[in-house]
């Protein structure tokens, strides 16, 4: 069994292990987190260049293909620099909705604009009182003669201020199953909350009043999304996984370098068995590397759909 | 060893409990259960309140305002504004200055500083840590030049706490260079922060906030008179100082305070369909954690009974500083667990006001928390204390 990345997978990491390193320091984070959308339209147009904004979805609408561990040497690298746009948002949780159930017209309509950075989406799923439970939805759908009306609030939608398309959840009045919406951040009866994240990144309390769409928003089967939220939430939750491998890495070899080069009393303070202890506690919970096999077979586990 | 409070005691405890509740301003109780940013006027406020009934400095002698409170009174006093909610008074003047003042200051420094501090005229800040000397203080590097009547001071302090408001700063600096042990080369200087040469730049900590700072020495003049103590003799008065280490290191009073909200929290916040409060595995983190509480406020009462009894705690107060700091950022932690999702918002984008504040405030107020187990002491040196100087180690 390898658990290895292979070789396409080595060179999509190179590119953006090189894209981060010349393009995404520290410093340039911290003036995208600074500026008032809270993400760089230029980065998100370099990420479509690349093709990591087409990655996971199917060659019919412009993308590459790719399975989840693809997305997750991605999502590593991410990690390591703190990106803060909205890649998970988009890629890995509301544009998966629309891969996976939505009609040929859906899907027609929204990957290829997702695949060249024309438009990002959130998933609105989470409630006040639901914690994380996914099948706790009190948001309703109403079936109106040409369509649907729905309302309701949602929390901490993650990438809701900068998305132009929500996929939002709601409980359908007359199956009493959840159901997901394709909803315009901008349509009516749409307000947004916005506010920065522990992380930076920008999301939002979301009201939904008397919002009425067509026929056509409607995504998936009626009342019977719960399975497949359950299922994208999974596969992101292991996105997000790789992101904290990433940025632990980042914070190990950050530390233990200080610990090489900050001086008190008169030595490293690496020197210390304290600090050494601790150290040594830190590298076992450190990213794998190719030769790390134990962490790569985890990784697997928690990427069946790879 | 008596555990209790006497019935005198505890009628002294409701008293000040009443008094803090009719006196204690709303607008600054709500400041401080929502974790939001104090200002220096919400402090002097505070302090000013807390000067006119003349409880701003209990330990002092009552000579300079003191209350002539015995140690229990005084420590009951600071649980209580703990457990009330009052925002805090800063130490570095009132408790810190001050001692050293009282202790190794003339008299004409005592009648120049003490009122002034007493009242809130000046504000002060305290310049000990350097880029280079953190735990390892003896090596500071600021150095003060001697020429007739004045020092002329250079170098840098950091994470200068509140030294933008500060009107007075009291610093270690190197008069010395050449002496045997380096501690002996460190003299003790109170500096004007108005003084041509000073100049403060912030440094923005992780909860966005600009709370501690850089603060620069470019040929700044400091009349001799500035000194306290004798020249070279100012290892002394900061080793004075970090063993004035007080009782209340531990903040059991705010913990309580803090504990009671986060029950209170996990009591409306809802897991499938209940309570927080009733999940075993939650309910289990906050046991645990009240029972650390408790066993750290046991432990402040078995000192205390030492006090009474005349004996002044030593190095065992460095535990009262590790388990208080570990409490503190445990609550930190349990309060946003408890708020679950709703903990994401960090700050507002277009202005207060956006969504519930104390939600809000509960991200910064745990990245600020970080600083308690590295300040004053880290935990790692206190560790080192107690084997050391109670383990024989």
């Amino acid at each position: 069994m390898n658990f290895d990345y292979n070789e396409e997978q080595q060179l999509l990491a190179d590119s953006v292990r090189r894209f981060i390193r010349e393009d995404y320091d520290f410093e340039s984070r911290k003036k995208i987190v600074a500026s008032a959308g809270g993400w760089s339209e230029q980065v998100w147009g370099t990420f479509a260049e690349m093709g990591l904004l087409g990655l996971p979805f199917s060659p019919d609408y412009g993308g590459f293909g790719g399975g989840a561990v693809d997305l997750m040497s991605v999502m590593e690298l991410f990690g390591e620099a703190l990106v803060v746009e909205p890649y998970l948002a988009t890629v890995g949780l509301a544009a998966q909705f629309v891969a996976r159930t939505g009609t040929a017209a859906q899907k027609k309509r929204i990957l290829p604009q997702v695949v060249a950075g024309e438009l990002k989406m959130a998933f609105a799923q989470t409630e006040k009182d639901a914690r994380y439970n996914l099948g706790q939805v009190a948001t309703t759908a109403r079936k109106t003669g040409g369509g649907w009306q729905l309302d309701g609030g949602k929390c901490a939608v993650i990438g809701g201020p900068i998305a132009e398309m929500l996929v939002v959840s709601a409980r359908s009045a007359d199956t009493g199953g959840i159901s997901l919406f394709l909803v315009e951040r901008e349509a009516k009866g749409v307000a947004l909350k916005p506010y920065r994240t522990l992380d930076e990144l920008r999301a939002a309390d979301i009201s939904l009043e008397g919002v009425t769409l067509g026929a056509d928003a409607l995504l998936g089967k009626e009342g019977g999304a719960l399975a497949l939220i359950e299922e994208v939430v999974d596969y992101a939750t292991a996105l997000l996984c790789a992101e904290a491998v990433g940025a632990i890495k980042y914070a190990n070899d950050a530390t233990l370098e200080y610990l090489k080069t900050r001086k008190q009393f008169g030595v490293p303070i690496g020197m210390f068995q304290a600090l050494q202890h601790r150290m040594s506690r830190r590298r076992r919970s450190r990213s794998p590397t190719p030769a790390d096999t134990s962490a790569r077979k985890r990784y697997s586990c928690m990427a069946p759909w790879a | 060893m008596d555990l209790n409070y006497s019935a005198e005691e505890l009628a002294f405890r409701d008293q000040m409990r009443a008094w803090l509740e009719a006196n204690l301003p709303d607008d600054l109780r709500r400041k401080v259960a929502d974790y939001e940013r104090l200002s220096k006027d919400d402090l002097m406020r505070w302090h000013r309140i807390l000067a006119k009934a003349g409880w701003v400095a209990p330990a002092w002698p009552k000579e300079w305002g003191g209350t002539g409170w015995n140690v229990a009174q005084r420590y009951i006093f600071e649980e209580e504004c703990g457990y009330v909610g009052t925002p805090p008074l800063i130490p570095f003047g009132l408790t810190m200055c001050a001692a050293v003042l009282l202790r190794f200051g003339t008299e004409a420094q005592k009648k120049r500083f003490l009122p002034r501090i007493y009242k809130g005229d000046d504000f002060w800040c305290q310049g000990y840590s350097e880029p280079g000397s953190g735990s390892d203080l003896a090596s500071l590097k600021t150095k003060a030049a001697r020429h007739e009547d004045h020092y002329v001071v250079n170098g840098q302090k950091t994470w200068t706490t509140l030294a933008h408001y500060a009107d007075w700063i009291f610093c270690l600096v190197r008069t010395d260079a050449n002496a045997e042990k380096r501690q002996e080369g460190i003299s003790f200087l109170l500096i004007d922060m108005k003084t041509p040469g000073i100049s403060v730049r912030p440094l923005i900590l992780m909860d966005g906030e600009h709370e501690v700072n850089e603060v620069f020495f470019d040929d700044v003049k400091v009349p001799v008179e500035n000194r306290v103590h004798e020249e070279g003799k100012g290892w002394t008065v900061a080793k004075y100082l970090l063993g004035h280490e007080r009782l209340t290191t531990g903040r059991i009073g705010a913990s309580k305070r803090e504990l009671a909200k986060l029950k209170e929290i996990a009591s409306k916040q809802m897991k499938d369909g209940r309570p927080l409060m009733r999940d075993a595995r939650f309910r289990d983190k906050v046991s645990r954690l009240e029972v650390e509480l408790t066993a750290l406020e046991i432990t402040n009462l078995r000192f205390l009974d030492q006090l009474r009894g005349g004996r002044v705690p030593g190095p065992e107060v460095s535990m009262l500083k590790i388990k208080g700091t570990e409490i503190q950022q445990t609550l930190t932690e349990l309060m946003m667990q408890a708020l679950g999702p709703l903990a994401q918002p960090f700050r507002s984008l277009d202005g207060a006001g956006d969504f519930d504040e104390f939600a809000a405030g509960l991200a910064p107020r745990y990245c600020n928390f970080r600083k308690t187990t590295i300040y004053a002491g880290s935990n790692e040196i206190q560790r080192n204390i107690i084997s050391k100087a109670i383990l024989g180690l």
